[in-house]
């Protein structure tokens, strides 16, 4: 059962990823990118990770996507579209990609450490909201901080990005 | 079995396929739009790879360090579209290929 959920879920995740980098129209990609991202919560599912897979929903699939979206309203994205698609560069990744791939797993089963059996953990691990948050709020808590400075200095970044000149 | 026990190997080799694709994105696409999109799947690779790395060792901290990576790729999409927009105002065009005037 677990075997197929995780593969269904790494075929259907490399697809959509493998779309959003090949497809031409911008609204297309963006609709896969959505697709990626709530697969990619439901691979965190499979790894106990509940909490960070609401985040995900949330953040990525919600409020990025909401971002992505509007940009390509407010632009002129057909123009890509036009362009002609470079085959011989395509061609060339391809290659690169696959000599990567089949290369990379003989590289890694020479080290010594690849051959021991990977074992999961046996803590329990049902990890929500309530470890997260004691971990933000104590160990972490300065840099939980500082990320809300991060996210004032970004808003107020892209108010002055996005301002019209008043006095041209 | 065909379908042997799903290991830590698995995840990270996952993790290592979904940054491939979307590093050929970054390197082969010249729409900007496009670029960032796949600037959000590589890190989603590494994310990926930290859930997991996470779940094999039994320990929470890696879930925080995925928390603020979530966090600061939003800030990161949010200026990054902002320029791209400020940039269309300017060039009319989203693609790579028009925004070379940096270049010698």
């Amino acid at each position: 059962m677990e075997q197929i959920f995780f593969w269904s879920l790494a075929f259907s995740l490399l697809a959509a990823a493998t779309a959003v980098v090949t497809l031409r129209n911008p609204v297309t990609n963006a609709v896969c990118l959505v697709l990626a991202l709530v697969l990619q919560a439901a691979l965190f599912i499979t790894l106990e990770a509940t909490f960070l897979a609401a985040v995900q929903v949330i953040v990525y699939a919600g409020a990025v996507m909401v971002l992505f979206l509007f940009v390509i309203m407010l632009l002129d994205v057909k123009a890509e579209a036009r362009r002609p698609v470079p085959w011989a560069k395509a061609g060339a990744v391809l290659v690169g990609a696959v000599a990567v791939v089949a290369g990379v797993p003989k590289l890694v089963a020479t080290f010594p450490a690849a051959r021991e059996p990977l074992r999961w953990s046996s803590h329990a691990m049902p990890f929500g909201a309530k470890e997260l948050g004691t971990l933000l709020f104590t160990s972490y808590a300065p840099l939980f901080l500082t990320t809300g400075v991060l996210l004032l200095v970004a808003t107020i970044g892209v108010v002055v990005l996005c301002r019209r000149d008043p006095n041209p | 079995m065909i379908l042997g026990e799903i290991t830590l190997g698995h995840y990270l080799a996952l993790s290592g396929l979904l940054f491939l694709v979307g590093l050929a994105g970054v390197l082969l696409r010249r729409s900007l739009l496009i670029v960032m999109m796949s600037l959000e799947l590589l890190l989603n690779a590494a994310n990926l790879a930290l859930v997991a790395a996470a779940r094999f060792k039994g320990i929470p901290d890696p879930h925080v360090a995925v928390f603020f990576v979530i966090t600061v790729a939003a800030a990161e999409v949010a200026v990054g579209l902002a320029i791209l927009v400020a940039i269309f105002r300017l060039k009319k065009s989203t693609s790579a290929e028009d925004f070379s005037s940096l270049k010698f």
